[in-house]
């Protein structure tokens, strides 16, 4: 067994020595593969990315309340008289003074005009409470002030006011029946939240003419108390509503964008993977071939088949791996923290996102890369440890 | 009579080309004495560097046994057969077929690397088989900043570092100029007779064969009478 080491570490050292001789054609392996991981590793961290934004919203001791049957809150309507139903129910914590932390939201959207995007451009605008920190803590003002009540002024999210340069401060935007100021920009630790514009609610529903809710979100008082406020809900029969918890409502929304972003990359990933593989083919094909002669000397002085075999798999491993280090130390260096907006087509919004680029997805590519290398590397090393000794060495 | 160390009964060997059989040796009897130093020759297509692979265990015979060393080679699988070789021949080949990235000293030791000795006892015999081939100071170059003779004298050394029973030589000086020729046949005839080593050489040159102990010749597959009674001769 020993020896059996000793020969493949002596034989794979061979090769690895005469690497730098055959740069080029051992670069189109690293390069290729360098290619699937980087385009891999940057679609999946979109999608990571995205899907971290929408996941990272909310806490599990907050529950949202939709009505029964709606995917979303753009869909969803909940009445005045249900909202107050909800926000009496039991497993609603309540503040010092005895009243319930919850916060029946108007929820909809406005086309916000892009100087390079002429397409509309909808965000969300949120109609919630000016006092909307004490349900979600997480959120600060960060430039300017908080909107007044009854006044028609906007907080935009950090998000959109980086995606969209006329939501500045001092500007105005159109939310419903004319321009609203914007009177400060707010964040709320990057979650999807960063995307919207928050405005009072009350002086929204008039603007809007509207006379319900879309959603009624929650403190729960406790561990437990969302199967208390569940089974509330669900045991009132005036209430024909669904109750989540915030993280789980935030989660499904990533997952159609997800889906089809997993899909794209895996499918991008799979025909350049073959382009690579090809690459990897060749580059180790060229390799034995230049090899003839060294491969059947060793053969010769008593060097087994499987040495050979697995030294030709360990070098197109490692030049795979060498691939997939350039690969996803390229995607995290260009695209890493990088800042996009999407339409999220579950909701018709745009959802301001930064790309992750996690160890996980590092690792996805190596394991890719590897497989690449694995599957160019093994015809060759076959075709090496077939060789037939005699006739290499008469090639000499 | 001597002890045998290459035994052939009844050996033949040969190719298909397409769809027709060609005999390259046929039904070859021989005997090669320990300590022997034989050359041998004969016109291009003779079969001699065939019957050099048979003996080596590089190649398989269609027919009849063979037996070197006390084993039977004919019956060996490949994987055996390379086990085999590590144990007992060393080969010499015409371009010396170095590993071009290593030192002469690297490439002295790849035989070892199939035994189980320690780094410092393969280092001990890379340098004593360098310096019976009189290249222990060129032990660091690699085969690009060697001459022809120096390189043939690398591949000589890593030969002989396992210690094997036989070395086989095919056109050791074939790529050389007379002189250094002369001194690598010289080189081989030192190694049969001071350190008796068994030596089978290939070689189309008549000077080279001069060398040797013994001359066998071969035509179309056969050997010439005379000459093989006169090697069954001188080793009984």
């Amino acid at each position: 067994m020993a020896n059996s080491i000793q020969q493949i570490a002596a034989v794979t050292a061979m090769n690895l020595r005469s690497v730098p001789a055959r740069l080029g054609t051992s670069m189109v392996i690293v390069v290729g593969i360098a290619g699937v991981v980087g385009v891999m590793v940057a679609l999946f961290a979109m999608a990571e990315g995205f899907r971290s934004t929408l996941a990272g919203t909310g806490r599990a001791d907050r529950a949202i309340v939709l009505r029964g049957g709606s995917n979303d809150e753009l869909g969803s309507v909940v009445f005045r008289e249900q909202a107050q139903i909800l926000m009496d129910a039991a497993g609603v914590r309540r503040d010092a003074d005895g009243k319930p932390l919850a916060l029946p939201e108007i929820y909809m959207l406005t086309d916000v005009p892009k100087d390079d995007s002429p397409g509309p451009n909808n965000v969300v605008v949120r109609g919630t409470a000016a006092d909307v920190f004490k349900l979600r803590p997480e959120a600060r003002i960060v430039a300017g002030r908080m909107f007044q009540p009854g006044v028609r002024e906007v907080v935009v999210g950090k998000g959109a006011a980086a995606q969209f340069p006329r939501l500045a401060v001092g500007a105005t935007v159109d939310v419903r029946d004319g321009p609203w100021t914007i009177v400060g920009v707010f964040e709320t630790g990057g979650d999807v939240h960063e995307s919207e514009l928050w405005v009072d609610q009350e002086t929204l529903r008039l603007a809007s003419r509207r006379n319900a809710y879309n959603s009624v979100t929650v403190q729960l008082d406790g561990d437990a108390a969302f199967q208390t406020f569940k089974d509330a809900i669900t045991a009132d029969p005036r209430l024909t509503l669904q109750v989540q918890r915030e993280p789980d409502y935030y989660a499904s929304r990533s997952k159609a964008l997800n889906d089809l972003i997993t899909i794209l990359g895996y499918t991008v990933a799979v025909i350049m993977g073959i382009g690579a593989l090809f690459g990897a083919l060749n580059t180790m094909y060229a390799a034995v071939a230049t090899r003839t002669v060294e491969i059947a000397t060793l053969r010769a002085i008593g060097f087994g088949a499987a040495p050979v075999v697995l030294s030709v798999l360990i070098e197109a491993l490692l030049l795979a791996l060498a691939g997939s280090v350039v690969g996803g130390a390229a995607a995290y260096v260009f695209f890493n923290g990088y800042t996009v907006n999407t339409l999220n087509f579950q909701t018709f919004s745009q959802v301001a996102f930064a790309f992750r680029v996690t160890p996980g997805l590092l690792v996805q590519g190596a394991v890719w890369a590897c497989a690449i290398g694995a599957l160019g590397g093994l015809f060759p090393a076959v075709r090496a440890a077939r060789l037939p000794v005699v006739e290499a060495l008469r090639a000499a | 009579m001597a002890e045998s160390v290459v035994s052939l009964r009844g050996v033949n060997k040969s190719y298909t080309r397409g769809k027709q059989s060609v005999d390259v040796l046929q039904n070859l009897d021989l005997e090669i004495a320990k300590g022997d130093f034989c050359a041998l020759m004969g016109p291009s297509g003779s079969g001699k560097t065939t019957l050099l692979n048979l003996i080596g265990g590089l190649d398989r015979p269609s027919g009849g046994a063979i037996t070197v060393a006390g084993a039977r080679l004919d019956q060996m699988s490949s994987g055996k057969l390379a086990q085999w070789r590590a144990n007992h021949v060393g080969f010499v080949f015409q371009f010396y077929n170095l590993l071009p990235v290593l030192t002469a000293e690297r490439n002295v030791e790849v035989p070892l690397l199939l035994t189980n000795l320690s780094k410092g006892e393969r280092a001990k015999r890379v340098h004593i088989a360098l310096d019976v081939v009189g290249l222990a100071e060129r032990a660091r170059h690699k085969p690009s900043e060697l001459s022809g003779g120096q390189a043939q004298r690398v591949a000589i050394a890593r030969a002989l570092v396992a210690d094997p029973t036989l070395l086989v030589c095919d056109e050791p000086t074939g790529d050389l100029d007379r002189k250094t020729a002369d001194e690598i046949l010289n080189l081989l005839q030192v190694l049969n007779r001071k350190h008796g080593k068994t030596i089978v050489m290939v070689t189309h040159d008549p000077k080279a064969a001069d060398h040797a102990s013994h001359v066998l010749h071969l035509d179309k597959g056969v050997l010439v009478e005379a000459q093989a009674k006169r090697v069954a001769g001188s080793a009984a």
